[in-house]
């Protein structure tokens, strides 16, 4: 548990943080941003520690920048691509993470497929873990930095009106990302074919539309979710090509939207699914920078449970 | 001759209409009498003192796992009966998912003479519907009565195909064969582990809905219906599914049901967390349908028995992520103490919640025993319905640990169980 005001030794959850661990964590992922911004990225935080990325799942976003924000602290970070599942080799999870303990790491970055996955290895490790994905349940990292980025646009999200578009049933970027917003004061409604949302999503406290006019007219804040078409057994839609007409931002709905809209989009980007092309590299479209504002975020969280005394900027 | 006196308990007989400070008299294998306290002559008797406690028939489960032949390192046919005793079961029915699958007169044979061999209490296996429960053909059910069985089901592995079901009641009720049925639809809960509802959304883990269990429970009614079998809805957990066989049973159809304890127990409320232990098929359901089971107890009629679904696992099948760990929970050691909580509730008197755990499951698939009428089989319970005890890992006697009760105080404890004159459970004095 860290020095740092931080009371937890996990993150596995928004649902598990209190609005101040919230701020206590931008507020620390803003001091980080300075320092990816020098030419020298590097401080001396975290040298010693050691930070596995155990990732179970595909992903090149994610562990790149918890790879990037463990080695600009000086930790070692090592990365185990257990692709598939080390159940492949007969290793269980808990098994693979019982060994991984004996080399007594400090924090363990997990990625996979089951949701609850993290809160296993929480309870057998001593070490640290952070979520970074687990199945449809949450992305805790993911929200942080997405809040950080509508934060720097807009200073607060109090009163902001969010819609969170696409596959909510099998969304973790969802459910962090309400989860978060809610507990920073904005108000959310998700949008998307009701084939596509998880049984009484609206006891979340989410207005819930089914069309996209409807959802997007007061919304400050947009963001598009990823169809997965990988994770989906049977889909919800008819088509990309339906999903797109009916669910996707295109030239002509952008311009039913408020004026000063922020695009988000938690990547990779179907281009011409979830955003037309043009929009997603457009003046609304602030994707680029939440992957930027990813590396300070995931700084602030290493840090933060890595138990490290200062800062050491 | 050996005798056995039980003397000074409160003896509930629900077959008999006897409930009160009775005496139990044992000769050999069976019931000798019951007769008002203290009219019995214990000279020549082994006494048991059953003071404070309570006598009953030998529980009867209509559904359980043994997992033998094939997955011996869950429980044998020796730990599962062990374990039942342990929990005053005297007579069990055990399902055909084993491997091989008891699909032939050779597997049930293998059981029921393993389980005289070294069982410590009766046991009548449950043949296959369809060969190697792949739901494809039909099992041979004649050789399966000839060979013991008591029932046909494909328990987990639902019966899809309304055509293939149909034949297969028309078939079991040409040998008098009850049809058990574990009611799930199986497209509507092919990714789901857990029940539907808010709890899956949170913990994002795919749901099933209760239409899955319904849409099959209204299917198999229709189709008892149509050919006249006897339907036994297994391990029912829905709302609706209760207002289904209540329905069919006001139709006259020949139409039973069980609940389990933990179906009664427990919402899907205790999942938060992840623990793989409350991860069961049915799995867990809402408040609602909680409390609609419990109100049918309270209405009568409805549920023919409460039945454990034993369902044993071991650590490499539980101890995994959720979405891989397998289904079920052990039942016997807890599902008196779960039974007595509905009596403390005022769901069901003392007597009632006995006729549920034995003549009520008898008649249901036609066993002898289930009462304590004088010849029947000398199968008696003994408990004290008061006893507080803590369910823990090391004293659970089956040889899986699987319980979402481990750890926790239980009221009501198994005191002795003798099963066919024999005390199996509990010391001699």
């Amino acid at each position: 548990m860290g020095s740092s005001g931080l009371n937890q030794k996990d993150i596995l959850g928004i649902e598990d943080l209190e609005r101040s661990d919230i701020e206590l964590i931008l507020q620390t992922a803003r001091q980080f941003e300075e320092v990816n911004k020098r030419a020298i990225k590097k401080v001396p935080t975290l040298r010693g520690k050691t930070v596995i990325n155990l990732f179970f799942e595909n992903s090149t976003r994610t562990r790149t920048s918890f790879e990037i924000a463990g080695k600009r602290l000086s930790a070692d970070v090592i990365n185990i691509s257990a692709s598939g599942s080390s159940l492949s080799k007969g290793e269980s999870l808990l098994d693979m993470a019982k060994n991984i303990e004996a080399m007594n790491p400090d924090i363990i970055v997990c990625r996979h497929s089951s949701a609850g996955a993290s809160h296993i290895l929480s309870r057998y490790l001593k070490a640290s873990v952070i979520n970074a994905g687990d199945g449809a349940h949450e992305h805790p990292s993911q929200a942080l930095l997405d809040l950080m980025t509508v934060l720097k646009h807009r200073g607060s999200v109090e009163g902001l009106n969010v819609a969170i578009v696409g596959d909510i049933s099998h969304s973790r970027v969802a459910r962090s990302n309400i989860y978060c917003l809610q507990k920073m004061g904005a108000s959310v409604s998700v949008v998307g074919p009701a084939s596509m949302m998880p049984r009484d999503i609206a006891k979340l406290g989410v207005k819930v539309h089914h069309r996209l006019n409807e959802g997007l007219k007061e919304a400050d804040i947009v963001m598009m979710l990823r169809i997965q078409r990988e994770r989906i057994v049977q889909s919800p839609f008819p088509s990309l090509r339906e999903y797109a007409r009916h669910y996707g931002i295109n030239h002509e709905n952008i311009n039913a939207l408020k004026k000063d809209v922020l695009i988000m989009h938690p990547g990779p980007v179907n281009r011409g699914v979830e955003i037309d092309p043009e929009i997603a590299d457009g003046p609304y479209s602030v994707i680029l920078d939440q992957v930027t504002n990813g590396v300070s975020v995931r700084m602030a969280l290493l840090y933060l449970l890595s138990g490290a005394n200062s800062l050491s900027l | 001759m050996t005798k056995i006196l039980i003397k000074g308990g409160r003896v509930i007989d629900p077959a008999n209409n006897i409930d009160g400070a009775f005496d139990v008299l044992i000769e050999n294998d069976k019931i000798a009498a019951v007769s008002k306290a203290g009219q019995i002559k214990d000279s020549d008797c082994q006494i048991i003192d059953a003071s404070g406690q309570v006598v009953t028939p030998g529980f009867i489960d209509l559904h359980t796992h043994l997992r033998d032949p094939g997955f011996e390192y869950k429980e044998t046919i020796q730990t599962g009966t062990a374990s039942a005793v342990a929990g005053g079961f005297t007579t069990l029915c055990c399902m055909a998912n084993t491997d091989p699958v008891n699909d032939s007169f050779s597997v049930t044979d293998y059981i029921v003479r393993k389980a005289l061999q070294e069982g410590h209490c009766r046991v009548h296996p449950i043949g296959a519907i369809t060969k190697g429960l792949k739901g494809e053909e039909l099992a041979p059910i004649g050789e399966l009565k000839e060979a013991g069985c008591v029932a046909i089901s494909d328990d987990g592995l639902t019966v899809q195909n309304a055509q293939l079901m149909r034949l297969a009641m028309d078939y079991a009720k040409s040998f008098d064969l009850p049809v058990s049925t574990h009611s799930i639809e199986a497209n509507l809960c092919k990714t789901g582990h857990m029940n539907e509802s808010l709890v899956s959304t949170k913990l994002g883990i795919p749901g099933v809905p209760n239409a899955a269990e319904d849409i099959i429970i209204a299917r198999d009614i229709m189709l008892a219906e149509l050919t006249g079998a006897h339907l036994h809805v297994g391990h029912l957990s829905t709302r609706e599914g209760i207002n289904l066989v209540r329905s069919a049973k006001s139709k006259g159809l020949k139409v039973t049901c069980e609940v389990t304890p933990h179906h009664f127990t427990l919402t899907d409320e205790s999942l938060m967390g992840y623990d793989t232990n409350f991860k069961m098929c049915p799995p867990l359901r809402s408040a609602a349908d909680v409390q609609a089971i419990k109100d049918a107890f309270k209405e009568g009629g409805v549920i023919d028995a409460i039945a454990t679904d034993h369902a044993p696992h071991g650590i490499i099948d539980k101890e995994v992520e959720f979405d891989q760990a397998a289904f079920g929970i052990i039942g016997f050691e807890t599902a008196l103490p779960l039974s007595l909580r509905l009596v403390e509730e005022g769901y069901l008197d003392l007597s009632t919640m006995v006729r549920l755990l034995t003549e009520s499951p008898a008649k249901t698939f036609s066993l002898a025993g289930g009462h304590l009428g004088a010849g029947a089989p000398a199968d008696v319970t003994v408990f004290d319905p008061k006893e507080e005890w803590v369910l823990e890992r090391d004293q659970v006697v089956s040889k899986s640990k699987n319980s979402p009760f481990l750890g926790k105080t239980l009221v009501g404890k198994v005191k002795k169980t003798i099963v066919n004159g024999v005390i199996r459970y509990g010391d001699a004095s």
